[in-house]
């Protein structure tokens, strides 16, 4: 499997800053970089990045099945993950995340139709001074309230792509 | 559960990563920590279900033994208990999640301990399951390790489950009879059936260790096509005859032909006992006066013996391939050929990160952990270790573990090899089987111009061909169409179709005596169970000797030892030390020992085949071949 030219650059950067023997240590940042570019965590992906760690595809495998930023299933072009933890659940999270459940036609971790949005109900993403808090892809809304929430929605632009780490 | 309450400190501290310090005041068992316990145990037991009285745990199950000695037996959870159906992952491994409190031990004995790293662990919290590495069915050594160490009966065993329960079998200490490790294995038996295998004590050279066949390939002991009673071969095919019968016609036969001085050609067992190797060698020279004595040999002992004559301390133990500062492994797939070495070459670079080199044909898992790897073409074995020179100089010590491609002159040039290193060097000659090294020891070799089996089977005029426990007609035949041939043996093979009289043998978990590893380590077989109709090797021979006339001593397993320890060199060993289960090391290096003639090869066999006894294990058969056995491939001719 390879990678984008920026993407291989940046994995090698990342295998040679641990020392030698701890390249396992890359597997979750490589995950989630390579997570960004391919849409979702494959098998093919899982065994690359295993290769490239020098750990076994399982080892891998069980960092994916633990952390929920991992998907094994394509996510929609916007990933709207609304927080419902303890800040946020006081200051009208569910509620906000109820409303994009019905403004999206969609539950937990699913996508549209179209593909454009999927919906996370997440624990706490730290931003519990500002909340209620939403994250699209990899930006943070602040205090979003259901009309402050639909703007944005209908206001994502087109053309950008998730990945912005990448950036 | 480790939970500890340390004086000075507010809060309990977690025992096992609780780094012991000056002056500590630490209390296992007091109130404060009964209570912690138990409340870990309510909650190991939300989950869990409480199906004990069918849980093939039950009996031996720590989390029953905690439940019991702490007490939970009131549950605050009232939600419903989150069940998962139990799923089957290999022939050998069942995986009931439920059941399963998390503990990682399968996991980390899995990647630890086996090098194999087939199970995982999925997902988290309350959904949280191992995994297999494919998913959906296992690929690995089938080894059992992971079912061993299971607290719970969360894995269990297809070969033992709804067996019996573990209060109703007897245990019975044995060696196990596959490959030539002798790997200590505790057999479970309940009415005259052996139910399982395992090291449940944890005894003998191997610790926890076992593969599939020291833990589940006992199976070929109860197979239905065992022989039952001794043949003779009519016109018709086989006709089952009293034992008293088939001995006076093999008698009669051997007298006549020794009168005549006539041509005997006998090979011997690489899974017969010691003792049964000794007399058989004494029989056939004194007793039939031949030196026509041969069996499979599988390693260059006499080469071996004789290259490092007159040393001490130059024979590695098993337990020195954990201790040892460096490894060398010559021509052999370890992991595949001799796991407990694997393991224990494993566990030294684990425990005390030693220095492990291969220079092998193609990949191995001792790889993983090499310090310098070098591949060869077969017959470059010597130059690839030269190749390792200077990196061996910097050791402080060595252990050579070497296979069949070093024999001869190679064997001779290892050992030159070892010298000019400059530090000190013990080695390991391997070989196949669980007493290959026995036969050797015992004299079962064509000393002073016998015929090797080679040989044997070569010679038109021979007129007796008498086989213990080996098959050489597998893959050779016969030269001497009007050979009376005698055979011994557990099972139906190619050679047993040859014979003119068949007599049933016991097998190793049928038999008291001893046998020797592969690192010269003598230890002691407990005979398990019975099997109708079979006698052991060793009573065949006195049989047949008294019935011949002959005066060869009692042939009680003990009292031929005795003379073992009085005239085999390097064997007399301290008796306590074999009689208590231990593993008592030989050193029959004694000048010169004359070359032998005749071929060395290994079989090659791999973790799932043992010569013909795997034809008739019905789990070796059944599990999936895991590819990356490098000399697996290797059918060559003489393997039995």
């Amino acid at each position: 499997m390879i990678f984008s030219a920026p993407l291989e650059e940046k994995f090698a950067r990342m295998l040679a800053q641990y020392p030698p023997g701890r390249q396992r240590s890359a597997v979750v940042p490589m995950l989630i970089y390579a997570q960004d570019e391919v849409g979702s965590i494959t098998k093919e992906l899982i065994e690359e990045v295993a290769r490239r760690c020098g750990v076994t595809p399982l080892q891998v495998d069980e960092v994916v099945g633990y952390y929920s930023m991992l998907h094994r299933k394509p996510i929609g072009k916007y990933h709207v993950q609304v927080c419902t933890n303890i800040s946020c659940q006081l200051v009208g999270g569910e509620e906000l995340y109820e409303h994009a459940k019905r403004k999206l036609g969609i539950g937990h971790r699913e996508v549209t139709r179209d593909g454009r949005f999927s919906l996370e109900e997440v624990e706490c993403i730290g931003a519990c001074s500002w909340a209620p808090a939403v994250e699209i892809n990899y930006d943070f809304h602040h205090q979003v309230t259901a009309e402050k929430l639909d703007q944005l929605l209908d206001n994502l632009p087109d053309s950008d792509h998730q990945g912005a780490a990448n950036k | 559960m480790c939970l500890v309450e340390v004086e000075k400190t507010p809060k309990l501290q977690v025992g096992c990563t609780l780094p012991v310090a000056e002056g500590m005041v630490v209390r296992t068992d007091s109130a404060v920590v009964k209570e912690a316990r138990k409340g870990t145990l309510e909650f190991l037991l939300t989950n869990h279900p409480l199906d004990c009285p069918v849980c093939d745990k039950g009996g031996e199950c720590e989390l029953q033994d905690m439940v019991f000695r702490y007490g939970a037996a009131e549950s605050r959870f009232t939600e419903r208990k989150l069940h998962v159906d139990e799923k089957q992952w290999s022939p050998v491994v069942y995986f009931d999640a439920p059941r399963c409190i998390l503990c990682y031990r399968c996991v980390r004995i899995c990647n630890e301990g086996m090098g194999v790293g087939a199970l995982g662990v999925s997902d988290r919290g309350v959904i949280s399951e191992i995994i297999p590495n494919h998913y959906d069915h296992l690929e690995c050594d089938e080894c059992g390790a992971c079912i061993d160490i299971c607290p719970v009966g969360a894995l269990t065993s297809g070969i033992y489950r709804y067996q019996t329960r573990p209060w109703e079998m007897n245990h019975v200490g044995t060696i196990c009879t596959h490959c030539a490790d002798g790997c200590r294995t505790t057999l479970g038996v309940r009415n005259e059936k052996i139910i399982r295998g395992n090291n449940r004590d944890r005894s003998g050279i191997n610790g926890e260790f076992l593969c599939i066949k020291g833990r589940y390939a006992f199976d070929f002991a109860a197979h239905p096509d065992r022989l039952q009673s001794p043949m003779i071969r009519q016109t018709g095919g086989f006709e089952p005859v009293s034992w008293s019968k088939a001995l006076e016609v093999i008698a009669g036969r051997f007298q006549n032909v020794k009168a005549r001085g006539g041509k005997f050609g006998i090979i011997g067992s690489n899974h017969t006992t010691n003792e049964e190797n000794f007399f058989l060698a004494k029989l056939a020279r004194q007793g039939l006066g031949t030196q026509n004595v041969d069996h499979h040999r599988t390693g260059d002992l006499a080469t071996f013996f004789d290259a490092l004559s007159g040393r001490k301390e130059a024979l590695a133990t098993t337990g020195d391939l954990y201790t040892a500062k460096a490894v060398l492994v010559v021509g052999s797939d370890l992991a595949q050929q001799h796991p407990l070495l694997s393991y224990q070459v494993r566990a030294n670079f684990r425990h005390h990160n030693a220095h492990i080199y291969t220079v092998t044909i193609g990949p191995v898992r001792e790889d993983h952990q090499s310090a310098g790897a070098v591949r060869v073409e077969r017959g470059g074995e010597v130059a690839g270790a030269w190749s390792l020179r200077e990196k061996l100089k910097a050791e402080t010590s060595l252990v050579i573990v070497f296979g069949d491609a070093i024999q001869g002159d190679g064997l001779r040039k290892l050992v030159a090899f070892g010298d000019s290193l400059g530090i000190p060097v013990k080695y390991v000659c391997l070989v196949d089987y669980s007493n290959s090294r026995g036969a050797f020891d015992m004299g079962v070799i064509p000393r002073n111009g016998g015929m090797s089996r080679e040989q044997m089977l070569a010679a038109a005029d021979l007129d007796v061909l008498w086989v213990i426990g080996a098959n050489p007609l597998k893959n050779a035949a016969l030269a001497s169409e009007d050979a009376f041939v005698v055979v011994q043996d557990l099972f139906m093979t190619e050679t047993a179709r040859r014979a003119d009289v068949l007599l049933p043998a016991a097998s190793a978990y049928e038999k008291s005596g001893t046998v020797t590893n592969v690192c010269g380590e003598v230890q002691k077989l407990k005979a398990a169970i019975k099997v109708m109709g079979a006698k052991a090797d060793l009573e065949i021979f006195g049989l047949i000797a008294k019935e011949m006339g002959l005066n060869l001593g009692i042939w009680l397993p003990d009292r031929v030892f005795e003379e073992i320890r009085k005239s085999v060199h390097g064997y007399n060993v301290p008796l306590p030390v074999v009689a208590t289960g231990g593993a008592a090391p030989t050193a029959p290096l004694n000048g010169h020992v004359a070359m032998l003639p005749g071929a060395i090869q290994s079989a090659c066999d791999t973790l799932f085949t043992s010569g013909s006894l795997s034809r008739y294990s019905n789990i070796l058969n059944s599990v999936m071949e895991a590819p990356g056995a490098v000399y697996a491939g290797e059918k060559r001719a003489g393997g039995q």
